[in-house]
């Protein structure tokens, strides 16, 4: 059983410092791909090394299975990691890269060729077994590095960032194979990445960092739709969610309004906002849905406002607009729409959003009301 | 274009000064080697000799326990080449890789001992010598240079430049450090061992102070200090002296020529990140 349970797990590197991990708590589950991702300096590639052992942990318990594994070595606790720079040894041959950790173990000569060419069967680069690391693209390093990782049949894999040196094609087609290959062994897999398109495409469930700290451990949909945060709201998603200031009023009945806009809290959100009446907040939404009262016939809106196109992004199958509030330049916002909709630079319209998906944060807290 | 063609004029100019400053005593040193005229400092500078001859050169063979002193310039020089390469190359690793108390202070005060003029420590390194009953020994004359902090701060510093990920991955793999040493490190550390192994050549088969103090037998001489025997307070056979100093350079002039690449490397890639 490949679970990794963390328990409060803190790391400081120098007594006195502020701790680079603040107190992390985390169940994953066996078989499962998890995603760390976070900002620079959130502590992703901090928290990933502590489980492969290659960092100590400050304080707290990390268990693989049963077995506590805070005082092991990184080659006791049976994982197998792929780098960022692939750490491929430059001067041994594709076949010896891979082939390394069984001469450590005094492996018999046809067992390691065995399950090195199977490996290398499995990744599609049994042509470049006798090749050195300079003499292959970035691509092939990559697979030759995680050929490296998979020959040793490790409980875990560990993976900080394998994708971040490769161009955009490379990057989503290595996604898919990783993907495949999670289907295909079936072993728990931590992987890093501070690209949350990758990390929403990638795992079963996603760790969002901030600063040391978990924000939500979540499946991607659920951290898309139902975000604890603002932090997680506006990390999640690409474009990144829309946010206005403003606060909760009650006239004839509840609203919100904020410089630009002011429109009736839906009835689904009275419950949780009319406690907040008076108080600062923050109302997210998402440039996926925000809508032209022209073309959305369908959906329950929020009530409308003026807006005017000051930039149009074409890329093919759809369109970010962004536009500002009439009246109030000064701060821009993103909406999606198909590339039918074609809109120009100065273009008026009229937008509102799907009332089942506005969301609104604590200004102070920033955590979710509603 | 006309400043142009002036500026590589002059640096032309320039450059078949330096390099006639630089190559005309070896020129001139090769020239009295061949020479029969043991008047060599006649003015004008004859370069090329009336006639040449190789019997200096025959003569330092034969006249002179040259061949003996010859052995005794390798074994010395030899052993302290591979000792240099290896010491210096652990001590570095440990110091750019490892975490160990004291680590800093230690590193310190070994760069601070290079700020120690290398002629003060002629006196202690003696009499510690002499305690041990090591002077006029092969011990005596290799040990002191058997490793040089120069050498272990050139590999400290290309260490350093290596990703510490390579390192990152052989400890998962299940390398113990000293395997990374051995088995990762330094397969690739070639140009900075290659850097050592000529300095140290150099600086060891050019050796002369150390082995003027103490050595007082004349089997026990290397190549410098037999050559340097041979140069009386009243008369010096120039051309034999010559002849025999053009023979000991010969080698570090090989090792130069054959290695040059490597020379350059070593250097450059200490100072750079990998």
């Amino acid at each position: 059983m490949a679970t990794i349970k963390l328990g409060n797990i803190v790391k400081t590197y120098r007594k006195g410092d502020v701790p680079t991990i603040k107190s992390i708590s985390l169940d994953i589950k066996d078989k499962e791909f998890v995603v760390l991702v976070g900002p620079s300096g959130c502590g992703k590639s901090t928290l990933m090394r502590m489980i492969a052992g290659l960092e100590e942990i400050s304080s707290g318990d990390m268990h693989f299975g049963d077995l506590r594994v805070n005082e092991l070595s990184p080659k006791e606790r049976n994982i197998a990691m792929v780098f960022q720079n692939y750490a491929l040894y430059p001067h041994m041959t594709v076949f010896d890269n891979i082939a390394f950790s069984f001469k450590l173990q005094k492996t018999p000569k046809d067992e390691i060729q065995r399950k090195v060419t199977e490996a290398a069967r499995i990744l599609g680069i049994e042509h470049l077994l006798d090749r050195t690391p300079r003499e292959m693209s970035g691509g092939q390093r990559q697979r030759v590095a995680i050929g490296r990782a998979i020959v040793r049949n490790p409980d875990v894999f560990l993976f900080d960032e394998p994708l971040s040196n490769l161009d955009a094609s490379l990057r989503v087609q290595m996604r898919t194979e990783i993907k495949k290959l999670h289907k295909q062994l079936n072993a728990t897999m931590v992987y890093v990445t501070h690209d949350q398109i990758e990390a929403m495409t990638m795992g079963d469930r996603i760790v969002v960092l901030k600063a040391g700290i978990v924000q939500q451990f979540d499946t991607p949909m659920n951290l898309f739709h139902e975000p604890v945060n603002k932090f997680v709201a506006g990390f999640i998603g690409s474009p990144a969610m829309n946010f206005l200031d403003g606060e909760i009023i009650l006239e004839d009945k509840l609203k919100f309004r904020s410089k630009d806009v002011k429109f009736g809290v839906p009835d689904a959100l009275v419950e949780k906002l009319k406690g907040n009446v008076g108080k600062e907040v923050t109302y997210g939404f998402r440039p996926e849905y925000i809508y032209d009262k022209n073309y959305e016939k369908v959906r329950w809106l929020s009530e409308d406002v003026a807006v005017m196109i000051d930039n149009v992004e074409p890329t093919g199958s759809e369109t970010f607009n962004y536009f500002h509030f009439v009246g109030n330049p000064a701060q821009t916002y993103c909406f999606r729409t198909n590339s039918e909709q074609d809109y120009k630079i100065g273009d008026i319209i009229r937008i509102g959003v799907d009332i089942e998906r506005l969301r609104f944060f604590d200004k102070e807290t920033e955590a979710r009301i509603a | 274009m006309k400043k142009i063609k002036l500026q590589k004029v002059f640096f032309l100019v320039f450059l078949l000064v330096v390099s006639a400053i630089y190559i005309g005593p070896f020129l001139f040193s090769l020239s009295i080697s061949f020479n029969t005229n043991k008047d060599v400092f006649q003015w004008p500078i004859q370069l090329i000799p009336d006639s040449v001859t190789l019997a200096n050169y025959k003569s330092v063979w034969n006249d002179l326990p040259f061949a003996r002193w010859l052995i005794n310039s390798l074994l010395v020089t030899t052993i302290q080449t591979v000792s240099n390469v290896f010491f210096s190359a652990l001590a570095g690793f440990a110091f750019a890789r490892l975490e160990f108390p004291g680590k800093k202070l230690i590193f310190t005060l070994l760069i601070s001992s290079l700020m120690i003029p290398g002629i003060i420590l002629l006196v202690p390194k003696f009499i510690i010598l002499n305690e041990l009953h090591l002077v006029n020994t092969y011990p005596g004359l290799i040990i002191p240079g058997l490793v040089s902090i120069t050498n272990i701060f050139l590999m400290k510093q290309f260490f350093e430049s290596i990703p510490k990920d390579l390192e990152e991955a052989a400890l998962i793999d299940g390398c113990s450090y000293f395997r990374i040493f051995w088995q990762i490190f330094l397969p690739i550390s070639k140009p900075a061992l290659a850097a050592v192994a000529i300095y140290t050549f150099q600086g060891s088969w050019n050796e002369f102070l150390w082995p003027v103090i103490v050595l007082y037998s004349d089997n026990m001489y290397t190549l410098p200090l037999g050559m340097a025997s041979l140069k009386d307070e009243l008369q010096t056979n120039w051309p034999l002296l010559m002849a025999g100093t053009i023979l000991i350079s010969l080698p570090t002039l090989a090792i130069f020529i054959i290695f040059q690449r490597y020379f350059v490397e070593g250097v450059a890639s200490t100072g750079l990140k990998g």
